[in-house]
C-alpha cells in the first residue's frame, strides 16, 4: 500500500515565528501530537511533537516564569532537519522508519512542499487493515511445503466449497524454510467441511493453533 | 418462586430448514419441547402460538430491498449474482423454499415473546426459535436470515420506549445486534464469545464500545478458545452484574445460544452442561432484581443438537418457571423417543458426569488471561469519571 493512500491530506501547520502556546492549543484543541513547521513556500522546516511542547512549558514550580516560556518562537523547540516521506513510498518503509528512527509521524512532501503526514496510528491502522477482518470471517491455518503452485492448490480447495476467501497471509514456519503457514480468513461460520478436505488431501490444518492443544 | 412464564413455540418453525446436512437445524427446538413435555415441565396453558412479523416489524432493522431479495429468492425468482451480495445462496445461508415466511416466524416469535412480557400477564417468555443475531440490515450471514433479537429490541424501543439490555452468551460474537444499537445509548449490549482470532465472525473485541451517544453500551469479553466452566462463568457472572449495575435496564432479552459446550463441532470453548444451569440463573435473578421480572429469552446457536442443545435450552424454561434447575436422570420415555434417531448416544442424566473433553494443559493460563480481558472489558465501567485531560493520545 502507498502512503499517498493512508496519509492525512489536512495537515495543521504552523510557520518558524509563531509562539508555543498556539501550539499548545492546537495539539489540545485537534487532539493531535505533532505539528509540522512550515515556511512561506509551504516545505517542511521542522517538526514538533506534545513531547516538545510539554518539555518547555513550565513545571507548576515555576509558574511565574510560565507565561514567558510559551511566548518563545516556536522554532526554537522545533526538530530539524526533518525526516519526511514521498506519496509514493510504501506503508511498510515507514513502518521501518519509524521503527528504526524511533519516531511517531513523518510529513509527506512531493517538489518538497508539504502534501500530508502519516502517523504511527495510521500505519498501525493499515496494518490491522490488511491482517484483520473486514467481514465476517473464520480463519483457518494450514502448514504446508514451501514449494511452487501449493497456494493454488489449498484456494482450489477452499473454492470448491464455494466459501470466499477474504485475505491470505503467508508466514514463515519458525525457522523452518522447508514449510510456511498459510493463514486465511473464510467467509463462513462452518469451515468444518473446508478443514476435512484439506486434511483428507494431506494438509496440516493448524486451527486453533495453540501449542500443547487440540480439541 | 415460581413465576408466570410463556414458551412461544410452534411445530412450524422447522420450516425454517436449509439443507439435509447443514449444521442449523431447527429440529432442535422440538427435541427440546419434547423433552420438557416428557420431564412433566410444561403445561399446554403456559404455551403460546408465534405470530408471522409484519414486514414493516422487520424493516424495524433491514432494508427494504433486502426484504425483498429473500422473498424473491424462496420462490425461485432470485439469480444467484443477485442473491449473493445479500449473503443467501452461499454455503451458509442457502436458499429455500418460502425462506421469507420461515424466518417470519422466528421473528414473529421473538415479537409474540415481547408483547408476553411487556403487554400480557407473564414475567418471562422464552423463544428458542429466535436469537439469530448474525443476521445484517441488508445482508444474512452465518445461518441468520432475518435478526429477530434486533427486531424485537427495536420493537420494543419504538411500541414500549423501554432501556433494554442485552446479554448474548452465544459462542459466537453477538455482531448483528451488537452493530445495530452501536449508536443507540438505550440499548445497551453485552456479548461473551470465543475470541474471533479464528471463530467467525472475527469482531468482538472489547475496544468495540459503541459511537456517538452509543458510546459506552456496547461490551464485549472475548474469552480464549479451550476456556472451560469456571473461567466462563467467572466473566458472565461478574460481567453481567457489573453492567446491569451501570447501565440499569427496563427489561433483559438474553440470547441463549449454547454452543460454547465442549461437544459443539463449531467452536473451540471447552464448557459443560455446568454453564447452562447457571446462565439462565443470574438472568433470572436479575431481571427480578432490577427490571420487575422483564425477562425476554431466545435461542440462538447449538450444533450438537442431540447431547447438548435439548438439555442446555430445557434449563432455561425449568429455571423461568421455578428458579431451579433439573437434576439426575433424563426422563426414559424422551431417551427411547430419539435414542435410534441420534447418530450419538444420548446423555443419560442433566449433568454431564465425568470428562466430556481430555484436561486443556494452559487451563491456568487461559484463566488468567480471561480475567484481564474481563477487567479491560468493564474498565469503562470503572473509569466513568475519566475525562480526556489534554496531551494524549485520542
Ligand atoms: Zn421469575
Ligand atoms: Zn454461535
Amino acid at each position: 500500500m502507498l502512503v499517498e493512500e493512508v496519509m492525512k491530506r489536512d495537515v495543521i501547520t504552523l510557520p518558524p515565528h509563531e509562539k508555543i502556546e498556539t501550539a499548545l492549543k492546537l495539539l489540545n484543541q485537534y487532539h493531535i501530537r505533532h505539528i509540522p513547521i512550515v515556511d512561506e513556500q509551504n516545505q517542511v522546516i521542522g517538526i514538533v511533537s506534545d513531547r516538545d511542547v510539554r518539555d518547555a512549558s513550565p513545571s507548576i514550580f515555576d509558574r511565574a516564569t510560565k507565561a514567558e516560556q510559551l511566548k518563545n518562537e516556536i522554532q526554537s523547540i522545533m526538530s530539524s532537519p526533518v525526516i519526511t516521506v514521498h506519496p509514493l513510498d510504501f506503508v511498510e518503509e515507514v513502518a521501518g522508519i519509524f521503527y528504526d528512527q524511533e519516531i511517531a509521524c513523518v510529513p509527506v512532501t512531493e517538489d518538497n512542499k508539504l502534501v500530508g503526514i502519516v502517523t504511527e496510528k495510521d500505519v498501525l491502522y493499515t496494518l490491522i487493515q490488511l491482517t484483520g477482518i473486514h467481514e465476517q470471517s473464520s480463519q483457518i491455518e494450514i502448514k504446508v511445503e514451501n514449494k511452487i503452485g501449493i497456494l493454488p492448490e489449498v484456494t482450489n480447495i477452499i473454492g470448491s466449497h464455494k466459501v470466499n476467501i477474504s485475505s491470505v497471509l503467508v508466514y514463515p514456519y519458525k525457522n523452518n524454510y522447508k514449510n510456511k503457514i498459510l493463514a486465511f480468513r473464510v467467509q463462513t461460520m462452518n469451515p468444518m467441511p473446508i478443514i476435512d478436505s484439506l486434511k483428507s488431501k494431506g494438509y496440516e490444518v493448524l486451527w486453533p493453533n495453540m501449542p500443547g492443544i487440540s480439541k | 418462586m415460581t413465576c408466570e412464564a410463556a414458551f412461544v413455540y410452534s411445530n412450524s418453525f422447522v420450516n425454517y430448514h436449509f439443507r439435509a446436512d447443514h449444521p442449523f437445524n431447527q429440529n432442535r427446538v422440538l427435541f427440546t419441547y419434547e423433552l420438557l413435555k416428557d420431564a412433566g415441565a410444561i403445561s399446554d396453558d403456559q404455551i403460546i402460538e408465534p405470530r408471522l412479523a409484519l414486514d414493516e416489524e422487520i424493516k424495524l432493522v433491514h432494508d427494504e430491498d433486502y426484504v425483498e431479495a429473500v422473498k424473491a429468492a424462496g420462490s425461485g425468482k432470485l439469480a444467484e449474482e443477485d442473491a449473493l451480495e445479500y449473503g443467501i445462496g452461499t454455503e451458509d445461508t442457502p436458499i429455500f423454499n418460502n425462506m421469507h415466511e420461515a424466518a417470519s416466524l422466528l421473528v414473529g416469535g421473538s415479537l409474540t415473546a415481547v408483547d408476553a412480557v411487556l403487554a400480557g400477564k407473564y414475567k418471562h417468555a422464552l423463544n428458542l426459535g429466535g436469537g439469530l443475531h448474525h443476521g445484517f440490515q441488508r445482508k444474512a450471514s452465518g445461518f441468520c436470515i432475518y435478526n429477530d433479537g434486533a427486531i424485537a429490541i427495536q420493537y420494543i424501543r419504538k411500541k414500549y420506549n423501554l432501556k433494554v439490555l442485552y446479554v448474548d452468551t452465544d459462542a459466537h460474537h453477538g455482531d448483528g445486534v451488537q452493530w445495530v444499537f452501536y449508536d443507540d445509548p438505550n440499548v445497551c449490549t453485552l456479548s461473551i464469545h470465543e475470541t474471533g482470532r479464528y471463530l467467525f465472525p472475527g469482531t468482538g473485541n472489547i475496544n468495540e464500545r459503541g459511537l456517538k451517544q452509543g458510546y459506552g453500551y456496547s461490551f464485549n469479553v472475548p474469552i480464549d478458545a479451550f476456556t472451560e466452566d469456571e473461567s466462563f462463568l467467572e466473566v458472565y457472572e461478574n460481567a453481567f452484574r457489573n453492567v446491569v449495575e451501570y447501565f440499569k435496564p427496563d427489561v433483559i432479552v438474553t440470547q441463549n445460544g449454547v454452543d460454547a459446550h465442549a461437544y459443539d463441532p463449531l467452536t473451540h470453548l471447552c464448557s459443560t452442561m455446568k454453564i447452562y444451569e447457571y446462565i439462565p440463573k443470574l438472568a433470572h435473578e436479575l431481571a427480578h432484581e432490577y427490571c420487575n421480572g422483564r425477562w425476554i429469552a431466545l435461542g440462538g446457536g447449538g450444533y450438537d443438537i442431540w447431547r447438548v442443545v435439548p438439555r442446555a435450552w430445557a434449563q432455561i424454561w425449568k429455571v423461568m418457571t421455578t428458579n431451579t434447575v433439573f437434576k439426575g436422570n433424563l426422563p426414559q420415555t424422551w431417551l427411547e423417543k430419539y435414542e435410534k434417531l441420534s447418530p450419538v448416544d444420548l446423555p443419560s442424566y442433566w449433568h454431564d458426569p465425568g470428562e466430556v473433553y481430555t484436561p486443556i494443559p494452559r487451563k491456568h493460563e487461559i484463566t488468567e488471561k480471561n480475567m484481564q480481558t474481563l477487567e479491560k472489558s468493564m474498565q469503562f465501567i470503572k473509569n466513568k469519571q475519566y475525562r480526556f485531560n489534554g496531551l494524549t493520545n485520542v
